[in-house]
């Protein structure tokens, strides 16, 4: 089976063919060119054509090297030794660490069974309002953070990480900035969560095979310990960079593109990886939250717009805030009913205002007139945006929900608000006058 | 004929070509055998000379150039019988609840277990007699699945007229029993059992008529049943951005709608939302029978991860159990969520074989495609007498949310409805978030026309002050006008939109709707005493108020009827006449003639 193949037919791209027999689809290959040593990946068989793709790109490599079939498909380590570690896109050590090679397991294996799966259940707190308020995170939940570069998407992940209950952290880095996955590391390492973390990173100026190779390695560990009973918490940074390099390699393959260049395929690719995201009975979850940066800020690109035909909601991340219109936590009507009895009430009724403080901004900005109506909106807007949306704001669900009804009794008085009377006589706050609101009429 | 045997040699994603030694037919199931316990189930997709094009159900990672291909003669089929109903099968018709217990968490490559159970005993009925001359699709006799009458048919492939030469008598059987053998014209006898096969591309169409769809298929969703309806044996699609409702659309129409039988196809989106359907309907009990919904629900469940071939296979499953049923006289709804996973599964496949792609890298075929696949409902008359129906009501996934596309526009040129769902209305969450404007539908409702096109009159005329108000202020509009507005926003708020998960509200049966309807429309035809836009606005707010009260009581409840009081005394208040020519309409609705 170890048998070597010395005649390279054709180079193109990251492509390279080989004549050779025995060989089996997805089957890794060793190639060994002077620049060095790279994996390859078996993508076409025809007769004794063998194509594969080369981790490290075809750069460099010459029709005279060494092709070397190691009898099996793409693998990762997985054992606790992995915990603190940090690798690269073909699962090699970028932290100088000694390689790792006991209990060797396939990557991008089959998926779950759907009758074996169980309705999520149990919220992850991280201490965002926005999040834990409005858009509640769920365990086992798939959900990207939709934003646009420049933005502190890598902070609010980090962020999560530290403050999620969670047993394992799984970060999948495509195309990181070498600065964002040291922020990344040093977060991590400040908040002493490092020895629970593994890393697979592929920076920007990483081969583009291994950035496709990424969240299969991270989540394919995840899957592991998910069975293991571990609650694992998998972040993908920044899933656009992914989907890119896939649009590369189908270009250089001449598949037909089906959309802005990405190949047909693209939902299907993404979906299998986003599926992932798992609660098994009896056994542990992955919950799998992404970036998926928008080129164009345009969600109807291909990537951000098959993103969200797949995830369980997305975050929309705007001016340094997660915006409380289009972000949406599917998930979150299977938790909120049990946290506390004010939970959905006062969300529901704190957008409703937000949206019309909008509407009177808007009004402002035309130069209609403002009634009194609209200058207590306005404030509203305003404190809630300071006290709420400010992503510096850290404090737990309930605080949050307290805080929440402050700023209400700030801003109307209970029966402007819309919410029930009982729910206002029970949380409305004491040193505001609640007057006798019981069996007042709320429009 | 020696069996034809194979040779993969070339492997491209999920494409296998194979070099064959004898016959292939298109469509032919065949096994690539990649060790000795395990074999791939594919299907032929092209054939050229003594090579085949083979697409695989399943990864196929690990297949080699030289690994031995079997062929199996047949295309690809579902099997029929007692049993369907409950199921939850993948797209191929692997019962996943009993591939669980075998291969526990994850889905194994080339496991295929049976997709009904060999050792249920099921009560059989006859219903010919010895000497009986029958066809294919006529009933041998019956045997009782959950509430229904399951007729037992000769097997739809038997060719010509044949003489019924033993049958079985009362008694319990299993499917694989003998029930009947009939004897063809050379004296041959078949063997009839409960249970046979039938190719899902290939329509069931033992009927003696095909008719035209104008019943109502009663969803118990207002905004469906009055203004956009469905009929029984018709289509339509849900087109619509992500997150603007498609799925729990057809997840409330899965509970609600006055069909005998639903079938479920989730074709290509997430495992979790079958999850939901999986645990929550054994619960529920369908109102109609008093037994759980899941007892007229089969589900066929191929989603977003699972692999791309059995996906584009899955809606054929579907539609040919829901054509199974039909020929037992029954009415069955097929929902299929997404059809664009299944054009985009063909998508790939198209690309593999390297054909000439078409607009977005769709197949130039993937039109007819959609068409044929729609034609496969319909109401039809069957040989005995009886009616049944398949419904088909797919979703589409359009890229951007932008309906100029190509699966969107290739299944509104057939489909006889179109529920078009809007990013503005799930965005400021009305839902159901179908747009009242630019949805439509051909098929006639349970509601009065002419009544009902007053009310979408409004909605028009109220959206074009709506428009304009935008840019000269409310100050800038007549009295005339703003009340017009009010009266659309009032339709909307407390007509057309629906809240899903309330207990009463939820789902609305068809003689509420033309209940509440008539109230509506005598609001919306009145002439109002309201002296100034402030007047009007507080009306409204009134109005809508107490409305959505009356909407939240339970039907035929002292409560109902003292919320409809509250509602019709308000609009005395202030009614000072009424719009001549909704007179006349209401005039004619009595009499019977718009209906
Ligand atoms: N009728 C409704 N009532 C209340 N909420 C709804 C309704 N329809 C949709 N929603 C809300 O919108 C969310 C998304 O709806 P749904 O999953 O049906 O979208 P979809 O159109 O199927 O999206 P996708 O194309 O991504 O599958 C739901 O999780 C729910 O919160
Ligand atoms: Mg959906």
């Amino acid at each position: 089976m170890k048998k070597i193949y010395s005649q390279i037919q054709q180079i193109a791209g990251n492509v390279i063919t080989v004549r050779a027999e025995g060989v089996r689809y997805g089957e890794l290959a060793l190639v060994s060119s002077r620049h060095g040593r790279s994996l390859a990946e078996v993508i076409r068989l025809n007769g004794d054509e063998v194509s594969l793709q080369v981790y490290f790109g075809g750069r460099g490599i010459s029709t005279g090297d060494e092709v070397q079939f190691l009898g099996h498909p793409m693998q990762v380590s997985f054992s606790e030794n992995l915990m603190g570690r940090i690798f690269n896109g073909s699962g090699e050590p970028r932290d100088n660490g000694p390689a790792l090679e006991e209990e060797m397991i396939e990557i991008g294996g089959p998926s779950v069974n759907p009758s074996k799966r169980i309705l999520p259940s149990k919220m992850i707190r991280t201490g965002i309002p926005m999040i834990d308020v409005f858009n509640t995170l769920v365990e086992s939940q798939k959900l990207p953070i939709f934003s646009v570069s420049g933005e502190p998407y890598n902070q609010v992940l980090s962020r999560i990480a530290m403050q999620a209950e969670v047993d394992l952290i799984i970060l999948g880095g495509m195309g990181l900035k070498y600065d964002d996955f040291l922020y990344f590391r040093d977060q991590l390492q400040a908040g002493g969560a490092m020895d629970r973390t593994i890393f697979f990173v592929h920076t920007a100026s990483d081969p583009i095979v291994e950035c496709i190779m990424v969240p299969d390695m991270a989540l394919a560990v995840a899957e592991r310990f998910a069975l293991q009973g571990k609650r694992v918490l998998v972040l993908l940074t920044d899933m656009t960079n992914f989907a890119d390099s896939l649009k590369e390699i189908a270009i250089t393959m001449e598949q037909v593109p089906s959309n802005r260049g990405y190949p047909g395929d693209l939902y299907s690719q993404l979906a299998s990886r986003y599926e992932k995201a798992v609660d098994f009975q009896g056994a542990g979850s992955i919950t799998t939250l992404g970036v998926t940066t928008m080129p164009g800020d345009d969600v109807t690109h291909p990537v951000p717009d098959n993103t969200g035909y797949i995830t369980e909601g997305q975050y929309y991340l705007r001016n340094g805030r997660i915006e409380p219109f289009g972000s949406l936590s599917r998930l979150k009507q299977m938790v909120n009913k049990d946290t506390r009895e004010d939970h959905r009430a006062l969300m529901d009724g704190m957008i409703r205002l937000y949206a019309n403080s909008k509407e009177s901004v808007e009004k402002r900005s035309m130069g209609f007139r403002m009634s009194e109506w609209d200058n207590k909106l306005l404030k509203y807007g305003e404190i809630f945006e300071e006290r709420m949306m400010d992503l510096s704001v850290n404090r737990p669900l309930e605080e949050a929900l307290d805080v929440g009804w402050e700023i209400l009794a700030e801003c109307f008085e209970p029966d402007e608000t819309g919410l029930r009377s009982q729910l206002l006589s029970k949380f409305w706050p004491a040193n505001n006058d609640v007057g006798n609101i019981a069996g007042q009429e709320t429009a | 004929m020696a069996e034809t045997k194979g040779n993969v040699l070339g492997v491209n994603g999920n494409m296998v070509t194979v070099t064959v030694d004898g016959e292939v037919a298109l469509n032919e199931v065949g096994y690539i055998h990649i060790s000795d316990d395990t074999r791939l189930k594919s299907e032929v997709i092209r054939v050229q000379g003594n090579q085949a094009e083979m697409q695989v159900f399943e990864q196929t990672r690990g297949i080699g150039v030289g690994d031995t291909v079997s062929f199996t003669r047949e295309m690809l089929a579902v099997r029929v019988g007692p049993g369907l109903l409950g199921q939850v099968y993948d797209g191929l018709q692997n019962p996943l609840p009993q591939l669980a217990e075998r291969c526990g968490f994850f889905l194994d490559r080339g496991v295929y277990l049976d997709a009904l159970d060999h050792n249920a005993k099921w009560e059989f009925n006859p219903s010919v007699e010895e000497g009986a001359r029958v066809e294919a699709g006529d009933t041998l006799g019956t045997v009782q699945e959950g509430i229904f009458d399951h007729r037992i048919m000769v097997p739809f492939s038997v060719p010509g007229t044949m003489t019924v030469s033993t049958i079985k008598g009362v008694g319990s059987y299993t499917i694989d029993d003998t029930v009947a053998e009939l004897q063809d014209e050379h004296g041959k006898n078949h063997a009839c059992t409960m249970t046979f096969e039938w190719p899902v591309k290939r329509p069931i169409s033992l009927f003696e008529e095909r008719m035209k769809p104008d019943e109502p298929m009663i969803t118990k969703v207002r905004l469906l049943d009055t203004f956009f309806p469905v009929a029984r044996g018709g289509t339509y699609c849900i087109p619509g951005p992500f997150g603007a409702g498609k799925t729990v659309l057809q997840q409330i129409t899965s509970r609600h709608a006055e069909v005998d039988i639903v079938i479920i196809a989730a074709c290509g989106e997430r495992a979790g939302e079958v999850v939901e359907t999986l645990q929550e309907f054994p619960e529920l009990t369908d109102p109609r029978t008093g037994r759980t919904l899941m007892e007229r629900t089969v589900i066929i469940c191929n989603t977003s991860s699972m692999p791309v071939a059995a996906r584009e296979a899955s809606v054929y499953t579907a539609v040919t159990i829901a054509e199974y049923y039909r020929q037992m006289g029954l009415n069955v709804l097929l929902l299929a969520d997404s059809t664009s996973r299944w054009a985009q599964a063909m998508r790939e496949m198209s690309g593999r074989l390297e054909e000439i792609p078409g607009e977005e890298a769709f197949p130039a075929y993937l039109e007819s495609v959609i068409a044929s696949f729609y034609e496969r409902a319909g109401v039809v008359r069957l040989r005995d007498g009886s009616i049944g129906s398949v419904t088909i009501g797919g979703t589409v996934s359009p890229a951007g949310g932008n309906f100029e596309e190509p699966v969107t526009q290739a299944t509104l040129k057939v489909v006889g409805a179109f529920h078009g769902l809007s990013r503005e209305r799930s965005d400021a969450r009305k839902y159901p978030s179908i747009h009242p404007l630019e949805s439509w539908s051909k098929y006639p409702g349970a509601i009065d026309t002419g009544l009902v096109e007053y009310c979408r009159d409004i909605l028009r005329s109220g959206n074009e002050v709506d428009q304009m108000m935008k840019v000269v202020g409310e100050e800038g509009t007549s009295l005339e006008d703003y009340i017009t507005y009010q009266k659309s926003e009032f339709l909307d708020s407390v007509y057309l939109q629906q809240n899903s998960f309330d207990p009463v509200d939820g789902a609305v049966t068809v003689e509420r709707q033309r209940h509440v309807f008539r109230i509506v429309f005598d609001i919306l035809s009145a002439e109002l005493d309201l002296p100034n836009k402030d007047d009007a606005r507080v009306y409204f707010n009134q109005l809508r108020q107490r409305f959505l009260d009356y909407n939240g009581a339970e039907w035929d409840t002292e409560e109902f009827r003292s919320t409809e009081e509250d509602v019709v005394k308000l609009l005395g208040q202030k009614r000072t006449s009424t719009d001549p020519r909704a007179e006349e309409l209401r005039r004619q609705a009595d009499a019977g003639v718009g209906a």
